[in-house]
């Protein structure tokens, strides 16, 4: 009772959070961008060197320049489509750069910052709590808003666009959204593991079920439930919340990849007895 | 033919056909990858209702003319027109249905058949799929006669089957003018047959047919136009001349 007293923060952010990451991962892995994630927290973690340097939030920080680099990334790789990865490569590392050279400009290499590397969901207060409750149901009601847009340009691009959907701004709106994710996710698996969300739980869902829509439910359930026993474990064994959260995913994604092989074997022993 | 209400019946003058100009418009247009010129100032007008075949020799540019006409590809020169207004226009755009040559759906994308047909209606980015888009898509997979297949993952289809499921998105989104490129290479003749009369009956409806295909087939019959892209240019084939080719082309292709 008394753990729960002091935990409910925690498990009301990461279940949020949990939920909300894999419903814009799904988008996002669909459409071969499972690195964005990944740069988009380098691009957020140079917006919290800067969020910190000039006394402002860091989660204002991080989400101004993770939403402005989403749009700034998908604007250069559609011009150079070529030069993509390298695109990405001048984003990120020059985002990390950006971050380590401020962070000693403005003497912010602390504790502070190692916090949203590495996640501080059990310290979250219930402002804070707040906060991230907020940013994440703006991220649910954003793909709730857009789903005929997203899914139809997720299966395919062409097709959304030949049938008259805005692909361009649907895609600068998904990037929004992932920039959005990152940063309120930073703030409980950190910076090096918010992408883990994004991606892990649509791994699992995709090898339990078959539609799109069951993927996207699922993938959120899985989330948000690894955060809440992620979050039960680390209290218990004392262990980092974070670390703890995405190997709670880790071991979903093992199990469910059996349930699909153990599926699969039965389907084709059925088979073979009916022929 | 649809109980539910449509866009197209939305859309002014849309059912009947009638629109601001020709359904499809080429006006001097020319087009060259780095490899070469593909299309040499190409005029055509296809005008609601038409049922037009464009027929040509491999390579000839025919894929290549019909994503410039949509609006997929930019022209180097002269202009594409949807319905009178620019190819590009997200309103032309709602009133397309669109059969590429080839499945462009990732095998890996966790999504249904059913879901990818409905796609197909998402005319606008806003809110969640509804019933009516669920029923069209339903109909739609019953009239490529793969019904029984909706709840399956696109990608454990055959490439066959997934051609016909995209013909399917294409019918499901109730177009006004329906652009194929060779939608039923690779399907099997049963499923040609079928599919042709599934056009024919669209167009008696009121669809304007533009459609690629290495020969007239099935369709034959329903045809009021006939194009042959040649060297950059189209010729006009009278239907009739054409008709009494089929035999020559069928015996080209039926291997
Ligand atoms: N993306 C491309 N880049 C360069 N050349 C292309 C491209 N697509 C097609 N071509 C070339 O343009 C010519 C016309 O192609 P296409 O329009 O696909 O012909 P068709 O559909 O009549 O077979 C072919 O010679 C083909 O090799
Ligand atoms: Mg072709």
């Amino acid at each position: 009772m008394s753990a729960l007293s002091l935990l409910w923060p925690a498990l009301v952010a990461g279940m949020l959070v949990g939920a909300a990451a894999p419903a814009i991962g799904t988008f996002v892995v669909q459409k071969r961008l499972s690195l964005v994630g990944d740069g988009l927290g380098h691009i957020a973690f140079a917006g919290v060197a800067i969020g910190l340097w000039l006394g402002i939030s860091p989660l204002a920080g991080a989400l101004a320049v993770a939403a402005l680099g989403g749009v700034g990334i998908d604007a250069l790789r559609r011009r150079n489509p070529e030069e993509a990865d390298m695109v990405l490569a001048l984003f990120f590392y020059g985002s990390i750069a950006t971050a380590v050279v401020v962070a000693s400009l403005s003497g912010t290499f602390n504790v502070n910052l190692f916090g949203f590397l590495f996640g501080q969901v059990l310290t979250v207060t219930p402002a804070e709590m707040a906060a991230i409750g907020a940013l994440a149901l703006v991220i649910l009601a954003g793909v709730a808003g857009l789903y005929r847009g997203l899914v139809a340009a997720a299966i395919d691009e062409e097709a959304a666009a030949v049938g008259g959907l805005p692909v361009r701004a649907l895609n600068v709106g998904l990037m929004v959204l992932a920039g959005l994710t990152i940063a309120v996710g930073m703030q409980v698996v950190g910076i090096l593991l918010v992408a883990a969300m994004m991606v892990i739980p649509v791994g699992v869902a995709r090898n339990l079920v078959r539609s799109f829509r069951s993927t996207l439910v699922a993938a959120s359930a899985v989330g948000a439930a690894s955060a809440v026993a992620g979050i039960g474990i680390a209290w218990r064994a004392d262990s980092a919340p974070s670390g703890t959260i995405v190997l709670v995913a880790v071991a979903a994604y093992a199990l469910a990849s059996g349930v699909r092989r153990a599926r699969g074997a039965l389907a084709r022993r059925r088979a073979g007895e009916a022929a | 033919m649809s109980p539910a209400p449509d866009r197209r019946a939305a859309l002014p003058g849309a059912a009947s056909g009638a629109s601001a100009g020709p359904a499809l418009e080429l006006r001097g247009v020319s087009f060259a990858y780095e490899s070469g010129s593909i299309l040499g100032g190409i005029d055509l007008r296809v005008a609601a209702g038409e049922f037009a075949l464009l027929v040509g020799a491999n390579g000839s540019g025919k894929t290549t003319l019909l994503r410039v006409a949509i609006g997929l590809l930019a022209p180097a020169a002269g202009e594409a027109r949807l319905f009178g207004l620019p190819a590009g226009d997200l309103g032309a755009r709602a009133r397309l249905g669109y059969v590429p040559q080839r499945a462009a759906i990732s095998p890996r994308v966790p999504a249904t058949v059913l879901e990818v047909v409905a796609a197909g209606r998402a005319h606008s980015p806003y809110g969640f799929f509804r019933r009516a888009d669920r029923a069209a898509a339903e109909r739609a997979l019953g009239r490529v006669g793969l019904a029984r297949l909706s709840g399956r993952r696109i990608g454990e289809l055959s490439g066959g089957q997934q051609q016909r499921v995209l013909i399917a998105r294409a019918l499901a989104s109730d177009p006004a003018l329906l652009v194929l490129d060779e939608p039923t290479a690779g399907v099997d003749r049963a499923s040609q047959e079928r599919f042709a009369e599934v056009l024919g009956a669209l167009n008696r409806d009121g669809v304007t047919v533009f459609m690629v295909a290495h020969d007239l087939g099935a369709v034959a019959g329903s045809l009021t136009r006939v194009l042959a892209l040649h060297q950059g240019h189209i010729d006009e084939v009278p239907v009739a001349e054409a008709r009494e080719r089929v035999g020559v082309f069928l015996e080209d292709h039926s291997g």
